[in-house]
C-alpha cells in the first residue's frame, strides 16, 4: 500500500458536478492488464477539448484535483483510480464522493478529501486568480491549506493509520485467520457452494 | 430497540469487530467477470497468496462476449487477452467459471439468482456496482473495486464500516403499464443520484410486495444509481417460490431449516432507520431520462425541463450541460424525441419478464424504418426460455433478432456500441455521457416503453401505438 502523509502540489479546478467513473475513464479503456498506463486515458472523452482544464498550463501538471459535488459516482471500476494516480494525482478535493470510489482510492494511496462546498468554490476562485498557488493536503494534521484557506478534514481512523504507515490491508486481515476459521466452522451447512450441479433444469 | 434487515444480515456475518476499526465481514458468495479482475489475480500471485474459498467464488463471461456471434473472435487484442484471462485465472485457482457455450452462462447478476446461488441473508460481492441487484432476495449484496476483489479472494472477508440504513416505502398500487423500472426512476428523480449515499436501502410497502422477483431485482439493481451501497427487499413467499427447486437451493430437510431461518429475516417493527422516504406508488407514471444521469428523469407525458426550473444553481448548471450533450431543447415534449436505436437487455431488464413485456408490445407490429433494435437476453437460460415460449418468432416478425446473452450495449465494452450522435431508448441503467459509446445519447426506459419507441420511432408508451394489425 502506498503511503500518504503530506502532499503539496499544483491543483487543478474541475468545475463540474457528478463526474462519474465513466467520465474519469470510459469503459473501452478498461482492458489494460496492469495499473500503469491508465493515465493516458484519464477523462479521455473530455481531453479532445483544448479548453479542458487538464489541457491547460499550469493545470496539466496538477497533482491535486479540486472537483464538484459527487465525484467518482457510478461504476465500481478501480481503473478510474488507476487513471488518476497514473496521471500523477495524489489527492482529490470535493464536497462528496461515490462510496465505492472512496474505498478504491484509499486502496491505492489516493486521498479523497471531503470539504464543504463553499471551500471548494473558494479553492476554485483562488486557482482562477492565482493558478500556481500550491495546495497542501496534510493527512497527519487533517488539514487542507492553500493561500489563506485552512480547512480541516477527516479520514476514518483505521484508514488514516494504514495510509500513514503504508500497511497492507490483506496482510492485516490474515493476522486474524483464527477468527476467519472460527467463523467458517459455525456457518450453516446449507449455504451454497459454486461447483456445477448436474441437476440443472 | 429492534434491528433492521440490513443490521441482522451484517451482524450474522461479523468475523471480527473492534473499536476504531472497520468490521471484518464474511463473504458468502464472490462473483467474478472478465473486466476489472486480472489485476486482482496478479496481486495475489505477486504476494504468493492463494484463493481461500474457490468453492464460494464463481466466474462468468458477460462484459466482453460478442452477442451476434458468440464465438466470434474478439478483434481488439487487449480485450481478447482480458477475456481469456478470466478462464485462465479461474483454472489456476480452481474457481468454477461459466464460459461462452455453457447453457447457464450470462450476465453475472442474472445467472446467480437463476442458479439459486443467492439466498436470503447471504452476503454477496462482485467487482460490479450493480451487484445491488441481488438484494432483491434479502441478501446484502454490493459492488467492490479490484483491490477488494483481491482481498476477498485471499481472505473471503472484507473490512467494512457499516453503512447507515434507509427505508423507502412505496405505498399503493402501480397503475397498469407502470413497471418496476418506472418506480426506481421516479424514486431517483425524487431523491437524486446521491439521495441514498452511505446507506443501505430497504424497500417496503404494498407496491414492492406486489412486484415479481424480476421487478424487485430491477429496483435493487438501480438502487446504486441513487448512490447507495446496497438495496434490499425482505424475503417473502415469492422469494421462496422463486428459489425452490433451483440447482443451488437447499432441498429436503435443509430446505425446511433454511426456510425457518429466512422467515426471521425482516426488519423488526420497532427498528429505526437513519433515513425514511415514502413514495405513493399509484402516482408513478412511465418515466424516461432526459439528461446524463439517472436522476435526470421525468414522466413520459412531460417535457424536457428548462434548466431555469431548477432552484439549485448546481442542478441548473448540470441540466444545461446535460441538455447540451443530449442535444435537446427545453420544452420539447418527450414523446417528440426521435430515436434511432433501441436496446432491450442488461442486468436491469434482461430477464424473461422483460422480454415478455417487449414481446407483448411487438406482437403483430413492425419496428419503424431506420430504427435498429438490439435485443440481448440477460442469460442464455433466458434466451432458451424466450425461444421455448415462441417470443423469438414475435421478435423476428417485428424485424428484431434475439441475440445471445451478454452486457452488450449497457456496458458498450464489446463490439455493441453506438456511434457519436446516435440516440437510444435503453432499458439499461446508466445514461452517463459516452456510456453507450462516445457521443451517444441514452434515454433510460422500461422494456414496454423501449419496444413501443421502436415501433413509433420516437419515445412512446404502448398506449400511444396504433391498434395492431391482424392479430389472430
Amino acid at each position: 500500500m502506498r503511503t500518504f502523509t503530506v502532499h503539496t502540489g499544483q491543483a487543478a479546478p474541475l468545475r463540474i458536478d457528478n463526474v462519474d467513473t465513466d467520465q474519469i475513464i470510459p469503459v473501452r479503456f478498461l482492458t489494460r492488464l496492469t495499473k500503469a498506463g491508465y493515465g493516458q486515458d484519464l477523462f479521455a472523452d473530455w481531453r479532445d477539448d483544448p479548453e479542458f482544464v487538464l489541457n491547460r498550463e499550469p493545470f496539466d501538471s496538477a497533482t491535486v484535483l479540486v472537483a464538484g459535488r459527487d465525484f467518482g459516482t457510478g461504476s465500481s471500476r478501480e481503473g478510474a483510480v488507476y487513471a488518476l494516480t497514473d496521471w500523477g494525482f495524489r489527492a482529490i478535493i470535493a464536497p462528496r464522493f461515490g462510496d465505492i470510489f472512496t474505498g478504491n482510492a484509499y486502496q491505492n494511496g489516493l486521498l479523497p478529501v471531503v470539504v464543504p462546498e463553499d471551500v471548494v468554490v473558494r479553492l476554485w476562485d483562488l486557482l482562477d486568480r492565482e493558478p500556481t498557488t500550491p495546495v497542501t493536503v496534510d493527512l497527519e494534521a487533517g488539514e487542507v491549506r492553500a493561500g489563506d484557506i485552512r480547512q480541516r478534514f477527516s479520514v476514518p481512523a483505521e484508514t488514516r493509520r494504514r495510509l500513514l504507515a503504508g500497511l497492507d490491508e490483506i496482510g492485516n486481515t490474515l493476522d486474524h485467520l483464527d477468527a476467519i476459521e472460527a467463523y467458517e466452522a459455525g456457518r450453516r451447512a446449507a449455504l451454497p457452494t459454486t461447483g456445477r450441479i448436474a441437476r440443472l433444469s | 430497540m429492534g434491528q433492521t434487515l440490513a443490521e441482522k444480515v451484517w451482524r450474522s456475518h461479523l468475523v471480527r469487530s473492534a473499536p476504531g476499526e472497520p468490521d471484518l465481514l464474511y463473504v458468502d458468495l464472490h462473483l467474478l467477470h472478465e473486466v476489472n479482475t486480472p489485476i486482482a489475480f496478479d496481486g495475489l500471485r505477486a504476494a504468493g497468496r492463494t484463493v481461500r474459498r474457490p468453492d464460494l467464488t464463481l466466474g462468468t463471461e458477460d462484459h466482453l462476449v460478442p452477442t451476434v456471434d458468440l464465438f466470434q473472435r474478439i478483434e481488439d487484442p487487449a480485450m481478447r487477452r482480458q477475456a481469456a484471462l478470466l478462464a485462465e485465472n479461474c483454472a489456476e485457482f480452481g474457481i468454477e467459471v461459466y464460459r461462452a457455450g455453457d447453457r447457464q452462462r450470462g450476465i453475472v447478476h442474472v445467472i446467480a439468482p437463476e442458479l439459486g446461488l443467492v439466498h436470503p441473508g447471504m452476503t454477496v460481492v462482485c467487482c460490479d456496482s450493480h451487484t445491488t441487484t441481488l438484494g432483491a432476495f434479502g441478501a446484502l449484496a454490493f459492488g467492490i473495486g479490484t483491490s477488494q476483489v483481491e482481498h476477498v479472494l485471499a481472505t473471503q472477508t472484507l473490512p467494512m464500516t457499516r453503512p447507515r440504513t434507509m427505508r423507502v416505502t412505496v405505498t399503493g398500487t402501480l397503475a397498469d403499464g407502470v413497471y418496476a423500472k418506472d418506480l426506481i426512476l421516479a424514486l431517483i428523480a425524487r431523491i437524486g443520484t446521491a439521495g441514498a449515499q452511505g446507506h443501505i436501502v430497504e424497500y417496503q410497502g404494498s407496491a414492492i410486495d406486489a412486484l415479481s422477483m424480476e421487478g424487485r431485482m430491477t429496483v435493487c439493481n438501480m438502487t446504486v444509481e441513487a448512490g447507495s451501497r446496497a438495496g434490499m427487499v425482505a424475503p417473502d413467499e415469492k422469494t421462496f417460490a422463486y428459489l425452490e427447486g433451483r440447482p443451488h437451493a437447499p432441498a429436503g430437510d435443509a430446505w425446511e431449516a433454511e426456510l425457518a431461518y429466512w422467515r426471521t429475516l425482516r426488519s423488526d417493527e420497532d427498528a429505526v432507520f437513519d433515513k425514511e422516504v415514502v413514495l405513493d406508488g399509484s402516482t408513478i407514471a412511465p418515466y424516461v431520462t432526459w439528461g446524463t444521469n439517472p436522476g435526470q428523469a421525468a414522466p413520459l407525458d412531460g417535457v424536457v425541463p428548462h434548466p431555469s426550473s431548477f432552484a439549485d444553481p448546481q442542478e441548473r448548471a448540470a441540466a444545461e450541460r446535460a441538455l447540451g450533450y443530449m442535444a435537446l431543447e427545453p420544452g420539447t415534449s418527450l414523446r417528440d424525441v426521435e430515436i434511432d436505436t433501441v436496446f432491450i437487455g442488461s442486468c436491469t431488464n434482461g430477464r424473461i419478464e422483460d422480454l415478455r413485456a417487449a414481446a407483448d408490445v411487438l406482437r403483430g407490429r413492425k419496428v419503424a424504418d431506420g430504427v435498429e433494435v438490439v435485443l440481448v437476453p440477460g442469460s442464455d437460460t433466458v434466451r432458451a426460455q424466450a425461444v421455448e415460449e415462441g417470443l423469438d418468432e414475435v421478435f423476428t416478425a417485428a424485424g428484431v433478432r434475439l441475440r445471445t446473452a451478454g452486457c452488450s450495449l449497457c456496458a458498450a465494452v464489446n463490439e455493441d456500441r453506438l456511434r457519436p450522435g446516435q440516440r437510444a431508448a435503453s432499458t439499461s441503467n446508466r445514461n452517463f455521457e459516452g456510456r453507450q459509446g462516445k457521443g451517444a445519447r441514452t434515454h433510460i426506459v422500461a422494456p414496454a416503453v423501449a419496444a413501443a419507441s421502436a415501433v413509433a420511432g420516437h419515445l412512446a408508451s404502448p398506449a400511444d401505438l396504433a391498434p395492431r394489425k391482424d392479430i389472430g
